[in-house]
């Protein structure tokens, strides 16, 4: 049984349909993210979870109990929210106390219980103050003791650290991460930020306007993205996506990008029969997929001028520019080369991906 | 530099002077009001005389005079408690919730209560209190009162509420609550200094108003203090002006004294376009 | 289409709403509409009308525009709001800019009594006046015949100009207020600059303060003119006396509803005939605001 399942969920907010029919299931004690650019109804689906809002149409599961008509309260969520949402004229130990209160438990459980976390979460000494007169950082670890106190069947936080400065971030990213696995709670995080998903997440959903692109695990979206969405929105740098034409020549296949031709003969057989001659499709690499080399020893290498370096210690992101487009490669020999030299890219043809120009999705 | 310095003095000079002729022109009529209750033998001069409490004594066992005390703060109490409390849910659900025509109902809120003013109304305010029997009744003025200050009340609570995200009552439902628990626990506490500005607003102007208790009442024991100075001026015979001076200094009292203290505290002057 | 959120339910919301828009509705927006069905009739408080009245059509309505009291309560009544509007918005600025960038006791002291003159409750105000303006024991006249002039019985010499004054010095508080806001609001580089290129102040308040503050200046006008056409604590003052010469319209109105014959119906039809004068200068005013 899953801890949340969503069963063809539509909501729409008027005429527009913020959730398109959308189906998941989230493992028990799973850390699962939502993942999307602004508008793609990851929110609205958290806040379906919540019972913030109603859906149209569709079933919602928490703990294998149908819940749409369940008021939140009903539910045993613990949320924690973009600004935190701490009630601004309540200290912090009421704040934390708050879901203890309103359930009407006894006093002194609520003291210990409150305590306990609060000590957990590294937050003693701010008991009795009130929530400005704490950090950004502090504030989020409150908005979690608050959330965590209701020993919630599951965990929702909608992008918890958009609010915090770089450093922080990292810093409670991890944090967070321990704190989930340590009360093995399910969670359901909504982020539009790919890296934090790809850190924190034991899989991620991929949403683009109310639709869920790709459910996986953070190696499965990256290594193996079922279409062009995925393909370009996981990855930083991103994957190359280019337009080009498949040409069959006898045994041979090419793809044509007009400015350069590339044989890929080699992996015909993955081919063949999903795509026609003349077709125009999407060719995908990913930028450490591209070696890169100085003389033009390989076959079927491509040759082309260096645009822009961009040294990142240990890793060196490198634009190639053919002809009028732009390859990205990264390279991790800390080359010695600069803008204008001439260079040869070879494909590593094994992490190709194809995807139909279309709708988008996968051929290989 | 030297004639920069004069121009200055100059200048100087007939801005004080100004200055000085606008604060007599301000003070002067008031003068009486502070002299006058005071005096054992007031007349409508100001005549400094040796002061004495003799007014006072006199307007304190004038028993319609005290009763008229009474009516003044029943009438302004019961329409600020009511406008207080009845704006606050109507603001409440305003702020929360959006309806097709919503805008076209805080237009028309906007419109009527500039429109309608006591004087345009009073014809048939009065005739819809007479059919409905509540003429010389206290209620008839408290009713009338709520109807004309409700719409600028709603905008001010209403103000107060927008500023206030809706994340939090979200996190309170969230975690446990049901609606009014998020409205009376986490909204209302957060509300005070709205309450207190309608509250405040309502009493200063409710308790000097005289049109709509001068029509609608007719008993001199329902009668507040406004009406009740109007009464005692103007019937038969000379009025008494050291009680009338006395109690009408008593009756400023209650709201310069709220103005001093709202002034010390918040400031009076336009944030953005209301009082206080 | 009602959009409710967890928040608050539909229905909830609706019975929130209800007591404010019950209130509002039976108290202030039906006695408007009302106005104007009485208006049509020759309703009245005492007389054969009163037991069994009739509809008159527009018949009150063409009486009161032939009725000479009314036209001339009209004429008072543009004098008074005239003489008012120069009076308050005037002071009031004059106030605003001597006070502006004064701080301390002066301009405490003085903003203070201004305002007090405001709170004041109206009645109070009129009596207060009524002292001052005495022919015989007024201050006014005390210090007029000290100096050695002659003492004068203003209500009788000057009538609408005791209201128009009267009335100024109640309600300057308000345009004062807004005019220092408004003052306020100008960054003082813009009158920095005018120093250094030298301006007087003359052309600093023509050229730079005056037209920054038009908005406030306007918005202020129209409401000045729509509060004080339809104020009536003149009425205390000189109850449309001496002669009817300070009959304020709403006073005129007050007579024929409430005094002598208590013509309801009529004064409903001057009532719908106050409502369109002040319909038409709130649109404005909304207007205005919406321009802002």
């Amino acid at each position: 049984m899953h801890d949340v399942a969503f069963e063809k969920v539509t909501k729409k907010f008027g005429k527009v349909v913020a959730v398109n029919n959308i189906s998941f299931q989230v493992n028990k004690g799973e850390l699962f993210t939502l993942l999307g650019p602004s508008g793609c109804g990851k929110t609205t689906t958290l806040r379906l979870v919540a019972g913030l809002e109603i859906p149209q149409s569709g079933n919602i599961y928490i703990k294998g109990k149908n819940v749409e008509q369940l008021l939140p309260k009903d539910r045993n969520i613990g949320m924690v929210f973009q600004n935190y949402a701490l009630f601004p004229h309540m200290n912090v130990f009421d704040n934390i106390a708050y879901p203890l209160k309103i359930r009407k438990q006894p006093q002194k459980e609520i003291i210990h219980k409150v305590t306990e976390i609060a000590k957990n979460l590294q937050t003693e000494e701010l008991l009795s103050r009130k929530p400005n007169q704490i950090s950004g950082g502090q504030q989020q670890r409150v908005a979690l003791g608050r959330a965590m106190v209701q020993e919630p069947n599951v965990f929702l936080f909608d992008e918890p650290l958009s609010n915090l400065d770089a450093k922080l971030r990292t810093e409670a990213r991890s944090f967070l991460k321990h704190i989930q696995k340590e009360m093995k709670t399910t969670a359901i995080y909504v982020t539009h930020d790919q890296k934090e998903a790809m850190a924190l997440s034991d899989r991620i959903a991929v949403l683009d306007k109310g639709v869920i692109m790709q459910v996986g695990t953070p190696k499965e979206v990256y290594k193996n993205p079922e279409n062009v969405f995925v393909a370009g929105f996981i990855g930083d740098p991103p994957m190359n996506l280019l337009d080009c034409s498949v040409k069959y020549d006898h045994n041979k296949i090419v793809l044509d990008f007009s400015q350069i031709k590339l044989d890929i003969t080699s992996i015909r057989d993955l081919i063949r029969d999903k795509v026609n001659n003349e077709e125009v499709v999407i060719f995908g690499i990913r930028p450490e997929d591209i070696r890169i080399e100085y003389k033009d020893i390989s076959p079927n290498s491509i040759k082309g001028e260096v645009f822009v370096v961009e040294r990142l210690g240990p890793e060196t992101i490198i634009h190639v520019k053919i002809g009028n487009l732009i390859l990205i490669a990264r390279d991790f020999s800390e080359p010695d080369i600069n803008m204008g030299d001439t260079i040869w890219l070879k494909i590593d043809f094994n992490s190709v991906h194809i995807y139909k120009k279309e709708d988008g999705k996968i051929v290989i | 530099m030297m004639s920069k310095q004069r121009t200055n003095l100059w200048n100087n000079f007939w801005v004080y002077l100004i200055l000085f002729i606008l604060v007599l022109f301000f003070i002067l009529p008031m003068i009486w009001l502070v002299i006058a209750p005071f005096s054992s033998k007031a007349s409508l001069a100001v005549k400094i005389t040796l002061p004495s409490l003799n007014n006072f004594r006199e307007l304190f066992k004038n028993k319609v005079a005290m009763l008229a005390f009474k009516n003044s703060f029943i009438i302004s109490f019961s329409s600020t408690i009511i406008v207080t409390i009845t704006s606050m849910l109507a603001a409440y659900a305003l702020s929360r919730t959006n309806f097709k025509w919503r805008s076209t109902l805080l237009y028309a809120l906007l419109l009527f209560s500039t429109v309608v003013t006591g004087i345009a109304a009073m014809v048939p305010l009065f005739v819809l209190n007479l059919r409905l029997g509540l003429i010389d009744s206290y209620l008839s003025v408290i009713f009338v009162f709520i109807g004309g200050f409700l719409p600028v009340s709603i905008f001010i609570i209403k103000d107060f509420f927008d500023a206030i995200p809706k994340d939090y009552e979200e996190a309170a439902i969230v975690a446990g609550s049901t609606p009014s628990q998020g409205f009376f626990r986490i909204i209302l506490p957060l509300s005070q200094q709205g309450m207190v500005v309608i509250a405040l607003y309502i009493f200063m102007n409710t308790w000097g108003s005289f049109l709509m208790p001068f029509i609608l009442l007719r008993s001199v024991n329902k009668y507040p203090v406004s009406v009740a100075i109007y009464t005692f001026f103007t019937q038969e015979g000379l009025p008494l002006l050291g009680l009338l001076s006395a109690y009408s200094l008593l009756y400023s009292i209650p709201v310069v004294v709220l103005y001093i203290i709202i002034n010390k505290k918040y400031g009076f002057g336009f944030h953005g376009g209301l009082k206080g | 289409m009602f959009e409710s959120g967890i928040i608050l339910s539909k229905k909830r919301a609706f019975l929130f709403m209800l007591p404010a828009l019950a209130f509002v509705t039976v108290f202030l927006m039906f006695p408007a509409i009302w106005a104007i069905y009485i208006g049509l009739t020759n309703e009245a408080l005492t007389g054969i009308y009163g037991l069994n009245h009739q509809f008159v059509w527009f018949d009150n309505f063409i009486k009161a525009f032939k009725d000479p009291w009314f036209l001339s309560s009209l004429q008072i009544s543009f004098k008074f709001v005239l003489g008012s509007l120069v009076g308050q918005a005037g002071l009031g600025l004059l106030l605003a800019l001597l006070l502006n960038n004064k701080t301390g006791i002066v301009k405490e002291l003085i903003s203070n009594i201004v305002i007090i003159a405001w709170i004041v409750p109206g009645v109070v105000v009129a009596y207060l006046w009524v002292a001052f303006l005495d022919k015989d024991f007024g201050l006014l006249n005390s210090i007029l015949g000290t100096l050695g002039f002659a003492r004068v019985n203003w209500f009788h010499t000057l009538p609408v100009g005791v209201i128009i004054i009267f009335n100024t010095w109640r309600g300057t508080a308000f345009s004062m207020l807004l005019f220092m806001a408004a003052l306020q609001s100008i960054p003082s580089s813009y009158l920095e600059t005018a120093d250094v290129i030298g301006a007087s102040g003359w052309s600093k308040l023509k050229d730079i303060i005056i037209p920054l503050i038009k908005p406030q200046i306007l918005t202020d006008l129209i409401l000045l003119t729509l509060w004080t056409f339809n104020v009536f604590t003149p009425f205390i003052l000189t109850k449309g006396g001496p002669a009817h010469m300070t009959e304020i319209l709403p006073i005129y109105t007050y007579r024929v509803a409430f005094m002598g014959t208590c013509r309801i119906g009529q004064g409903a039809a001057i009532s719908t005939i106050i409502l369109l004068i002040n319909l038409t200068l709130a649109l404005i005013y909304l207007k205005m605001l919406k321009r802002k």
